[in-house]
């Protein structure tokens, strides 16, 4: 216990809810989060005064280090006397880079507050507007810090006036997002402003920083900082360090979160039912708002670890009640329960085992094996809903193959393609069975590249493919004809069924988990009967499946009871992996018109079932035009003028569209649009032809239709990787008569 | 112009082919057979080969259902085909598509009738034919579901005073095929769930293994106790006798399956 020094302190403050701030520290990529949580730590006596800002103590994994940057979101708590009373701060370093950016999502359910990082130099970027977003949407408080100031005067050189309009200026931007993405009761709210103190300057690298008030109390100007970079390299070293003396950074940071982030007393109510569809009224709805430690437990998982010692470790908030070693806990997506080993708090790589953590906390169990991120653990015997699910920003839109290199490696490829899938849920392993190869799904190329290293790092050698774009199926009209006929492979066994499209609005509903097969069925009839369903259509829906919907039309058919089991499994067989190249499909609305079933059980298992559900899917799919849609990454980047135009021919060779460009003095910002299948190698080019001076950042966007000139060819080029003929099948392969 | 004859192999081994069946296949161009359908213990492909006197080719479900028997039916529009399946070939429900198919393209067919498990269960049961109420298969439950027919068609029956007759799954396939302890418990199941007194632990039934084999076995007795009889190896069948017995079929339950003597109060 001895190794951090506050840890009674700590413990004993976990108790006192109004004392606690959890809060993430949010940014675009470098923009300098880790960097600033160093100088925090430092303060906290976590790691030493010299070392802050070189350390980079949360970025605790070797390729992090190597790299500079954050992969993993990292939690650590720490104590701060704010005037005259002590304050728990949980603090959690999210990453920047896009392709990581599954750990901000998870992390800011677990915080109430957040500090928004911004670069002073490069402005609010697209992962700044995005992860701002992310902060709002859960109803999660921001405050802003502009860093890197440093740079303003030694690599711009700009005047006192000239720096103020350069902080007033990112202040409207940042504010502009607020006002966009916040709740409505906290649009005007939670705007930052200076004189509230709401926003601080300063330098993570040079540990030195302030906001409005604290530079009062000080009585340091910008004109005294400017002044300190002024001079013989010699005497700028020192006079820096002098100001790091006079305004350490971490005083003004600290002193924000404790009076202007919400403890989670105050912030439960108002998040609770953004976050959670439960009852409000319910006895756990009740805790809840009152961060009861005593109340029913309720917990939100928001990441998971396996390591050799505590096996796998699940950590998040929890909301009510307390987790206590020894607790059995339900959980409630996976239907089970569990006892919980042991409780930690987590200190970065580290963690400390404790005897019980109260509402309000961050906490980490072990000892419940078979748990996910974005569970629900619940007071065991205690009815309640499960918290919403998480909803990512971006899409696993890049595909390798993957295999180990020696085949006698095979047990320890799947052990560790298990633990990396568990502890990063923005990974998709799957395994082709008609090729046998193995596909790994993430967010980017960095991400695929962090991943072949974890691998490595597990003693495990693996080869991986160039990148494969994946794809989704859909069709361009709905189905108009009489119902399609598909029948059991024994002939005895009739289905009848047709295809339509969703409508945009149903496929963001589903998108965003506003329609969703755990949601209750009433819920989900009204929300449909608004999108333009008939009452009918909206009561019936019994499958979903990805970005598709399976409607019952069925009246009065006897054993459909039965079966109607398998004919679920048939639809999401069949739109998992759909006809035209077994990519998924996506926007489909699938129609039982009618059935006849055997009345002998034995003629209609899932062997007879399946085929007679997925066959007329697949053959009513070919008759509705059917289209390729790919994947479509938003480009922004910002670039010198003299720079525009390479940056433009880039976009251009890439099948790109110019969407913006936007002139903000000597630079221009261009937003544009560019396809995944184009975009490998976009970091290398924009980096040669820019001589590294574009700022730049791609986004997941969209599905797109594939040009129409193209369709063709990827098709057979997906079709023939995956060991099937190069020609899609026609209509007829799938159609029966009568 | 072709033909295709449907043979039926009968219960047990080769040799329970009729002679005509017999002479259908030797006569024929190519002989085709099936094994999925049900199980014959007896039979070796090796020695029906040497009673035919020709290769027979052994089609899967997968040719007959997926496929929907094109291999055979290609032979048939030229030449003549015989087609062997076990029992009598069109109670197994599945092979009329194929008839059907064969017709619809001006191929002549036939049927030789072999030795089928309906009647052969019936009549080891002891109980009379036109007593029975429609029959029914227990599956071997999938994932997921549970199926409530076969218990359903037990009540309708006993219901309407008729006797039932239970196919117990063969996935012939995967080389498994249901017991009665298997079949039995799958209905207890059912009847904890639906209570509605239908198989009770009391209840009467008649088990037949292996029917048409030199060891064929009938066992008459309470739920409870057929529970732990050992009937040996597979095939296995399941008869749920009605509530009221004709006293002749009481007779024959005392005295051909071993039913104990209370069997006769259900007879009036
Ligand atoms: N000049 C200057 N450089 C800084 C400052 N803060 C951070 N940096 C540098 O910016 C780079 C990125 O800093 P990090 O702290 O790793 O940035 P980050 O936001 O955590 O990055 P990701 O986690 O990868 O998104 C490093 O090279 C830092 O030394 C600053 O105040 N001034
Ligand atoms: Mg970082």
């Amino acid at each position: 216990m001895g190794r951090y020094k506050q840890l009674e302190e700590i413990v004993k403050l976990m108790n006192e809810t109004k004392r606690i701030r959890n809060t993430s520290i949010i940014a675009h990529v470098d923009h300098g989060k880790t960097t600033l949580s160093d100088s925090l730590l430092a303060a906290a006596g976590i790691i030493s005064e010299q070392t802050a800002g070189q350390k980079l103590f949360l970025d605790s994994w070797e390729l992090e280090q190597k790299r500079q940057m954050t992969v993993f979101a990292s939690n650590i708590s720490l104590t701060h006397n704010f005037k005259g009373e002590d304050y728990l701060i949980n603090l959690i370093d999210t990453p920047g880079h896009i392709d990581f950016s599954g750990a901000v999502t998870r992390s800011l359910r677990a915080a109430d507050g957040a500090l928004v990082v911004v670069d002073a130099v490069e402005g609010p970027m697209t992962q700044t507007e995005t992860v701002l977003m992310q902060a709002l949407r859960e109803r999660v408080k921001p405050l802003l810090f502009i860093n890197k100031v440093d740079r303003l005067i030694k690599e711009i050189k700009l005047t006192p006036e000239e720096m103020q309009n350069k902080f007033a200026k990112i202040i409207v931007r940042v504010n502009t997002l607020i006002e966009r993405y916040a709740p409505p009761e906290h649009k005007k709210d939670w705007q930052v402003r200076i004189e509230d103190g709401r926003v601080a300057f300063g330098s993570a690298l040079h540990k030195w920083g302030f906001n409005f008030p604290y530079m009062k109390a000080k009585g340091v100007t910008f004109k005294d900082v400017i002044d300190a970079y002024t001079g013989e390299p010699e005497d700028i070293g020192k006079k820096v360090d002098a100001l790091s003396k006079k305004v350490p950074l971490w005083e003004p940071i600290l002193d924000m979160f404790c009076e202007h982030l919400p403890n989670p007393l105050d912030a439960q109510p108002y998040r609770q039912s953004q976050i959670w569809p439960g009852d409000l009224k319910s006895r756990v709805g009740e805790a809840m708002a009152k961060v009861d430690p005593n109340g029913p437990l309720l917990m939100c998982i928001t990441t998971v670890e396996v390591d050799p010692h505590s096996g796998v470790v699940a950590i998040g908030r929890v909301f009510s009640g307390s987790v206590e070693k020894g607790k059995t806990v339900h959980l409630i997506t996976g239907r089970q329960s569990g006892i919980i080993q042991q409780v930690y708090m987590s200190m970065a790589a580290d963690r400390v085992i404790v005897d019980k953590i109260p509402a309000g906390n961050i906490a980490a169990v072990s000892g419940l094996p078979s748990i996910r991120v974005g569970e629900t653990l619940a007071e065991e015997g205690v009815e309640t809903q499960p918290f919403e699910a998480l909803k990512y920003v971006s899409e696993p839109v890049v595909t390798v193959a993957v295999e180990p290199e020696d085949i006698k490696d095979l047990p320890l490829f799947d052990k560790v393609m298990h633990k990396l899938t568990l502890e990063d849920p923005n990974l998709h392993f799957t395994m082709n069975q008609e090729s046998g190869e193995y596909l790994l799904s993430g967010m980017g190329e960095l991400h695929l590249e962090v991943t072949a290293y974890r691998m490595q790092e597990a003693g495990l050698k693996a080869r991986l493919s160039k990148p494969i774009v994946i794809y989704r199926e859909t069709i361009s009209r709905n189905y108009q004809g009489p119902p399609v006929l598909g029948k059991s492979p024994n002939k005895h066994n009739k289905l009848w069924v047709t295809v339509e499209k969703l409508s945009d609005e149903v496929i963001n509903a589903l998108k965003e988990g506003r329609i969703s097969e755990m949601q209750k069925r009433d819920e989900r009839q009204v929300m449909l009967r608004n999108f333009g369903w008939t009452t009918e259509d909206a009561r019936n829906v019994i499958a979903i499946e990805g970005i598709n919907l399976l409607v019952n039309r069925i009246k009065g058919k006897q054993y459909v009871e039965e079966i109607i089991d398998h004919v679920k499994s048939g639809f999401r067989e069949a739109v998992h992996q759909s006809v035209l190249a077994k990519e998924p499909a996506y926007g489909l609305k699938v129609n039982l018109e009618d059935i006849v079933v055997h009345e002998d059980p034995v003629h209609r298992g899932p062997a007879q079932i399946l085929p007679m559900t997925w066959r007329p899917i697949w053959g009513c799919f070919l008759l509705c035009s059917p289209q390729l849609l790919e994947p479509i990454l938003s480009f922004e980047c910002k670039v010198p003028n003299d720079f525009v135009s390479p940056v433009i021919t880039i976009v251009q060779k890439r099948r790109g569209k110019l969407l913006d460009m936007i002139n903000e003095e000597d630079m221009m910002i261009i937003k544009a649009e560019i396809p995944v299948a184009e975009s490998f190698g976009l970091a290398d080019e924009l980096r040669s032809s820019t001589q590294g001076r574009a700022f730049w950042a791609t986004q997941f966007s969209r599905w797109s239709p594939i040009p129409e000139s193209l369709q063709m060819e990827v098709i057979r080029q997906i079709r023939t990787r995956r060991g099937m003929s190069p020609e899609p099948p026609r209509p007829n392969e799938f159609l029966e008569e009568e | 112009m072709g033909e295709l004859v449907f043979v039926g192999l009968g219960l047990y081994d080769e040799k329970d082919v009729s002679l005509r069946g017999l002479e259908e296949a030797r006569t024929s161009d190519y002989v085709f057979a099936e094994f999925y359908t049900s199980l014959m213990t007896g039979l070796s492909l090796e020695r029906l080969e040497t009673v035919v006197g020709k290769r027979v080719a052994v089609v899967s479900r997968k040719t007959l259902e997926d496929d929907d028997g094109e291999p055979i039916l290609q032979k048939a529009e030229k030449l003549k085909v015989a087609f062997l399946v076990p029992g009598d070939p069109l109670i197994a429900t599945t092979h009329i598509d194929l008839r059907i198919r064969a017709q619809k393209r001006g191929i002549k067919t036939k049927i030789v009738h072999g030795a089928s498990i309906v009647s052969a269960a019936i009549g080891l049961s002891g109980l009379q034919n036109y007593r029975f109420g429609r029959s029914v298969t227990i599956p071997f439950s999938e994932p997921h579901s549970v199926y409530e027919t076969p218990y359903n068609v037990v009540a309708e029956n006993k219901a309407r005073n008729l006797h039932t007759l239970c196919f117990l799954d063969i996935k012939a396939e995967e080389k498994r095929s249901m017991t009665i302890e298997e079949a039995l418990k799958i209905l207890l199941s059912l009847e904890e769930k639906k209570k509605m007194h239908i198989v009770t632990l009391d209840s009467l039934a008649v088990g037949i293994a292996r029917a048409g084999a030199e060891d064929s076995l009938v066992k008459a007795d309470s739920v409870k106790s057929l529970l732990n009889y050992d009937f040996g190896s597979p095939p296995h069948t399941l008869v749920f006798p009605a509530e009221r017995l004709h006293f002749v079929e009481a007779d024959a339950l005392v005295k051909l399956a071993g039913a104990p003597e209370s069997v006769k109060n259900m007879a009036r």
